[in-house]
């Protein structure tokens, strides 16, 4: 017999059976909790570093959520108790943070991060703990292309956020239809997807490409990209960017450089209310575009809620309130109907409550999961900064939309 | 690409690269002097940012001439991080001690100014020439630009001057070339040293002013800041002031040119490679220390 090979299968039944009897009794510890003892839920959140200020919206959102949950109960009758840890915006952190949260801390559910280039690595990591993971912003394909089946994304799935604004391009009239378009992106897995979609559709209808180009995600200094498209000269400017800074960088290069497209859409910025009207002041934001699904003066009556709630908290105007805040708040709302519906805090029996084909109602509207946890039930828009107000534009055959500004005022 | 892009983005490099000079100069000029590697001179640049910010915004204090206020605060901020911190570490493990007390340092800066600012992005918008720009030889160069340019010369130049036609700066090339001899002819190296931070510290000041207008920032932009500096004097050579003018400017032109050349996905990996072949050829960097040293 052969000793060695032996010993080598020995240890690895030992070893995969000790990693299994791990992952069930952390997947499952939380189900046996005294009656009214907290319920701890595990969060990494970038509170430095590069996404730092969606981090604090979401923990914002986080929190709101925890607060009005706490307020009628808690979680089956378990306040809600969030553990939120710091992963300065490193894929790398965020794996360690995961697995402290859950073999450490012992939290039994867990929110996930800011940010698909963080939310892979923290589904993954999660995954292996059989925990299921609610995320409010992971909504990129690579994301999805892992076919984890613990992870669900509330939010709109990015790849199609452009989708009904290149349409609306694509459909004005010939006349007032622009001639020219500049695409450029940064290299993240959240925006870089967005583009081909939003250039499809305005190529075919004949809109020239003027320049396209894509930019490392870590850039400072922007000021030869954004040269580069302002000298291309093009009527549409669409921007891939993940941050405030990224979009503020580009409108004040284009003021600078005398360049004043007649239409400017960002992936993302725009929508982060007051951060965004912070850095660029209201003047110069006039009328930006950006693509998403919720804004602080939704018509939902769950959405109303909340920005009420919030303004009390923080003070301000529904539309300073960042989406990030929507988002992580909708992650909550998900996670409880799913525990009101299973009724404990299994992770097993969530995932598969989550994956059953059940429409849940949040913040920002109906959420409704595929078999790879993207929310296919969520309709895009296209929200636009009209003076102090942050309005929704597109599509132009909903009610709550309002007349778009176009061309763009001058900056 | 056209003739025009290549000039317009040499110039850009030529004027932003200047400013990204002056901020690494602080950090080699600690460098060189004191054997210390300052990785917080990033979020220094954002609290210089800050700083210029806080008298716009509140006080309506146009951002150059709130230098008068930025710098000397910078100074005393300094002085202060030094006296407590740095000037405690001795002994061989004194560089790569600094390190992890520097970093320190940064990241307690950071906390503070997240909790006085918040996360949010800002941007130093008040003064008219933030946002404007001149049409010159067919192309728009912005007023800011122009100006950061013009500071940072000037501020180099008194620096060179202070380093060069001074008594003071004959003590601190004493300190650069060797510190020991140095004291061996009565400089007090302590004092030299404590200066030489607060220099280091104040020219962020005014680096920090410059990024503040031209980028909306929060304190996690250090990060960025950082890693740029640090290349910059790498490859300039470590304690060399020449070299780190001349690989700031050079870095910022390299980009620039491939950004618009070729593809900005390109324009950092171009430099680092440009890194690699000067380092494997020159391991000091452009200028070494041991240049800086002698001249």
């Amino acid at each position: 017999m052969n000793t060695k090979g032996y010993f080598f299968r020995l240890a690895s039944v030992v070893t995969l059976g000790a990693s299994s009897l791990i992952a069930v009794s952390a997947a499952e510890s939380s189900s046996a909790l005294a009656a009214g003892s907290p319920i701890k839920i595990g969060i990494s959140l970038s509170l430095s570093g590069d996404f730092s200020s969606d981090g604090i919206a979401f923990q914002q959102g986080y929190q709101l959520w925890a607060n009005d949950v706490n307020a009628k109960g808690g979680l089956l009758g378990h306040p809600v108790v969030l553990d939120i840890v710091s992963d300065a915006s490193d894929p790398t952190q965020v794996t360690a943070n995961y697995q402290k949260l859950i073999s450490q801390d012992k939290v039994a559910l867990t929110f996930g991060p800011y940010s698909s280039l963080l939310s892979l690595p923290a589904a993954q990591t999660v995954s292996r703990y059989g925990y299921a993971l609610v995320e409010g912003a992971g909504g990129a394909p690579s994301v999805f292309a892992a076919k984890l089946h613990n992870l669900f994304d509330v939010s709109l799935p990015v790849a199609n956020a452009l989708q009904p604004f290149a349409q609306w391009v694509a459909g004005l009239p010939k006349a007032q239809r622009p001639k020219t378009a500049s695409y450029v992106t940064s290299n993240d897995p959240f925006t870089q997807p967005q583009i081909p979609v939003a250039k499809k559709i305005m190529s075919k209808a004949g809109i020239k490409t003027a320049y396209s180009s894509v930019f490392p995600a870590e850039t400072t200094d922007y000021t030869p990209i954004a040269d580069r498209v302002a000298q291309a000269g093009a009527q549409v400017v669409v921007l891939g960017a993940v941050d405030v800074p990224t979009v503020a960088a580009f409108m004040k290069a284009f003021a600078q450089m005398h360049y004043n497209p007649k239409v400017f859409i960002a992936s993302a910025g725009p929508d982060q209310g007051t951060q965004f009207t912070s850095a660029v002041t209201l003047k110069a934001a006039n009328g930006m575009l950006v693509p998403s699904s919720w804004y602080g003066g939704s018509a939902n009556p769950l959405s109303k809620a909340m920005v009420a709630n919030f303004i009390k908290v923080h003070g301000g105007t529904a539309s300073q309130i960042s989406a990030d805040v929507a988002e992580a708040y909708s992650v909550g709302q998900t996670i409880a109907a799913a525990v009101k519906a299973t009724k404990g805090f299994n992770n097993a029996k969530i995932i598969k409550y989550l994956h059953s084909g059940v429409k849940i109602k949040t913040v920002q509207g109906n959420v409704k999961f595929n078999s790879l946890g993207e929310n296919f039930s969520m309709t895009a828009y296209t929200f636009q900064w009209q003076g102090a107000n942050f309005v929704q534009v597109n599509p132009a055959t909903d009610p709550n939309s309002t007349k778009i500004v176009f061309p763009k005022p001058a900056w | 690409m056209t003739f025009s892009n290549l000039v317009h983005a040499v110039i850009d490099g030529v004027l932003t690269g200047s400013v990204y000079a002056l901020m690494a100069t602080g950090l080699t000029l600690i460098f060189g002097v004191m054997d210390i590697i300052n990785v917080a001179q990033g979020v220094f640049v954002i609290l210089g940012s800050y700083l210029s910010y806080a008298l716009s915004v509140h006080f309506g204090i146009d951002p150059f001439v709130g230098l008068l206020i930025t710098m000397p605060t910078m100074f005393l901020v300094g002085i202060v991080v030094e006296r407590a911190f740095i000037a405690r570490l001795k002994g061989p493990e004194k560089t790569a001690m600094s390190i992890l007390v520097t970093y320190a340092v940064s990241l307690v800066i950071e906390g503070a100014l997240n909790m006085i600012f918040s996360t949010n992005p800002v941007q130093i918008n008040n003064a008219s020439y933030v946002n404007s720009s001149v049409h010159l030889f067919g192309m728009w160069l912005p007023f800011i630009y122009i100006y950061g340019f013009i500071l940072a010369s000037v501020l180099l130049g008194s620096l060179y001057f202070l380093l060069y036609r001074t008594r003071f700066g004959a003590s601190v090339r004493a300190s650069l070339a060797d510190q020991t001899a140095a004291a061996l002819v009565g400089i007090d190296v302590k004092k030299v040293s404590t200066i030489c931070f607060g220099i280091g510290i104040a020219v962020t000041a005014a680096g920090g002013m410059i990024y503040g207008t031209t980028n909306a920032f929060n304190a996690s932009s250090s990060y960025d800041l950082i890693s740029r500096l640090l290349t910059i004097i790498v490859l300039g050579g470590m304690g060399s002031l020449a070299g780190a003018l001349v690989a700031g400017i050079s870095m910022i032109i390299l980009e620039d040119i491939v950004a618009v050349a070729w593809s900005p996905v390109w324009s950092n990996i171009t430099f680092f490679i440009l890194l690699v072949i000067v380092l494997s050829f020159r391991p000091q960097g452009l200028f070494g220390k041991q240049s800086a040293r002698v001249a």
